[in-house]
């Protein structure tokens, strides 16, 4: 081995980083607290969907980035593979949040008016489809576009649906995991072709079942409407977010002292990848946007119609200039991406554009306008957050320091990683 | 006066080469460039070359691409001949944007080959001049200017040292494929 790295320190889940991440779950759970006996029952469970969602979607990116890596046998990634690994491991407990969140969320009711205003007993979240008697023709609660769709948008076929696409990502996850580790002890070829393997299985589940999982997930808050770009919209940015997540918890691992071995040139090529992705991500923002826009059918522009209120317009426009402006203009320069100290305000500006973006999606279909556009994010959508990103951070850094190495050391392409140039 | 006005070390082996620079920076000898047959790592680093402009230029032209279309499609859809489509205003922004994005790009891309092509003395056509014809195949060629750097046999005797399979000292800078 031609370096001098120590590859044997295991990282320390303990001090400041632990603290704090307790101290935010505690203000999470405040804010969750303040959000029930505040009365705002509905608006506190569509911001724990947003945030299990969120973080549903970061740890499947962890996934995801491995599974690329491994297919294109980049050898670049090999001294990072650790932290989307550790985001692999989180995702089991992250699907288990989001399950209970969805299954509390579609069997506790309270009192509110169904779509035609009459009042009556609606379950928390998905209301327009999960509601009794929504299939039952001369019911109050009746609804013949939704009785056209529940063939495939029902309760039981969509917990089901929910558990297969968490459970085989979780699965797959955990085999990577457990090969690379395996890695780490015998060495040779043979854990990095089993990873190739599962990696090619994952892609192709991957593909066909993430567009699924935003339909299911987000699309069906507003079940009268679909959009067939809002599952790639959603895979660009799960991507984003990711990626966004997996370069600062790099750039913070090195500020303490971890992982030497990440260079700036690492650091580029994620930097790369988030603004090419952050320009696809618009992209396809715009694609969907401008059809609906120039056909102006009723039932496609009814979204649109409903962000375009004066509550939410300010923040649907906040988004796509983050979303697409940050990346243009701060990470479009070679020397951006470089330095340490911008592409860290740049993640962290991503990560929250991120978190706006979902939240445009479900607030205007589920909550409803407030009385003015600021009121839209109060505290129990900052809150729970802050608690969500402490959960996060907690269960992450937990599987990191599970691993015996921050890398795995035994990879074949490993030398490579870490005389990497560019 | 020797009327040597260039002298190429040629190397078979690119870490005898990247050697080589390091014997001549090191007793200050300027090196003119150096021209191998695939890329080398560090090497840009080594030599101290400034990065290429040629992002400039591909975003000014970019620039230029998606000004052009915006303005001609400005001109002709809301100035010279507005036309109802759909309902929608004349000058209805998301529409034209598709087409920016596609100029912009078009631009880019030929603005910045043939920025390429210049700089590069590589047009069509245009027979192209290199230094030594091997430095295409299977040397590794560092060319020294000889005007002011004498003596010209210590410099022969620096690279020989380094490892260089041949040494030429030539009086025309170019050699063509014509």
């Amino acid at each position: 081995m031609n370096n001098s790295h120590s590859f044997d320190g295991q990282f320390e889940f303990k001090g400041k980083a632990k603290t704090w991440s307790l101290i935010m779950i505690a203000i999470g759970v405040i804010g969750l607290l303040f959000g029930f006996l505040t009365g705002a029952g509905e608006r506190t469970f569509a911001n724990l969907l947003l945030n299990g969602y969120y973080i549903s979607c970061v740890c499947i990116c962890g996934i995801f980035f491995c599974a690329v890596q491994y297919v294109a046998q980049a050898g670049w990634s090999a001294s990072v593979l650790r932290v989307p690994q550790a985001f692999a491991k989180t995702l089991p407990y992250a699907g288990i949040i989001l399950l209970v969140i969805i299954c509390a969320g579609l069997f506790i009711t309270h009192t509110g008016p169904n779509e035609e205003g009459t009042s009556t007993t609606l379950p928390y979240l998905y209301k327009l489809w999960a509601l009794k008697g929504v299939t039952t023709p001369g019911n109050e609660n009746y609804d013949a576009v939704i009785t056209a769709k529940s063939g495939y948008l029902n309760v039981p076929f969509f917990l089901i649906r929910l558990v297969i696409y968490l459970g085989c990502y979780s699965l797959l996850g955990r085999l990577l995991v457990k090969y690379s580790n395996n890695e780490d002890e015998l060495g040779g070829m043979l854990n990095y072709n089993k990873s190739f393997k599962v990696s090619v299985i994952f892609l192709v589940i991957f593909g066909f079942t993430v567009p699924l999982f935003a339909f299911d997930t987000i699309m069906s808050l507003e079940a009268h409407w679909f959009s067939t770009m809002f599952g790639w919209y959603n895979f660009a940015a799960l991507w984003v977010g990711g990626l966004s997540v997996i370069t600062l918890t790099l750039i913070f691992l090195r500020k303490n002292g971890y992982m030497q071995w990440v260079t700036e040139d690492h650091l580029h090529n994620l930097g790369q990848l988030i603004f090419g992705f952050s320009v696809f991500w618009t992209y396809l923002w715009f694609a969907q946007f401008l059809l609906t826009w120039y056909a102006n059918i009723p039932e496609e522009a009814a979204y649109f119609y409903r962000r375009w209120e004066p509550q939410f317009k300010p923040w649907f426009w906040l988004n796509i200039i983050i979303n697409f402006l940050t990346p243009l203009l701060v990470l479009m320069a070679r020397d951006s991406k470089r330095k340490v100290s911008v592409l860290q305000v740049a993640c962290i500006i991503l990560i929250c554009g991120h978190w706006l973006d979902y939240w445009q999606m479900i607030m205007p279909g589920t909550v409803g306008p407030q009385s003015s556009w600021a009121t839209e994010i109060g505290p129990i959508e900052i809150s729970i957050f802050v608690g969500f990103a402490g959960l996060f951070i907690f269960m992450m850094l937990t599987a990191l320091s599970k691993f015996k190495s921050l890398v795995p050391k035994k990879h074949p392409l490993l030398e490579e990683s870490l005389h990497h140039h560019i | 006066m020797s009327s040597t006005k260039y002298i190429l070390g040629l190397f078979a082996d690119p870490d005898e080469m990247m050697h080589g620079i390091d014997t001549l920076q090191k007793n200050s000898v300027p090196i003119y460039d150096v021209y191998t047959p695939m890329p080398i790592h560090g090497i840009e680093r080594k030599l101290g070359l400034k990065d290429s402009r040629l992002g400039y230029a591909a975003f000014m032209f970019g620039c230029l691409g998606g000004t052009t279309i915006f303005s001609m499609a400005y001109y002709m859809l809301v100035h010279d001949w507005p036309m109802n489509i759909g309902g929608k205003p004349a000058f209805a922004i998301p529409d034209f944007i598709p087409i920016t994005f596609e100029w912009t790009v078009l631009f880019t891309a030929f603005g910045m080959t043939l920025t390429f092509f210049y700089a590069t003395h590589l047009f069509p056509g245009r027979t192209p001049r290199v230094m030594d014809f091997r430095a295409t195949d299977d040397r590794f060629v560092i060319a020294i200017d000889a005007k002011g750097n004498i003596p010209h046999d210590e410099i022969t005797n620096l690279l020989k040292e380094a490892g260089a399979v041949e040494v030429k000292h030539n009086d025309r800078k170019y050699v063509s494929y014509e």
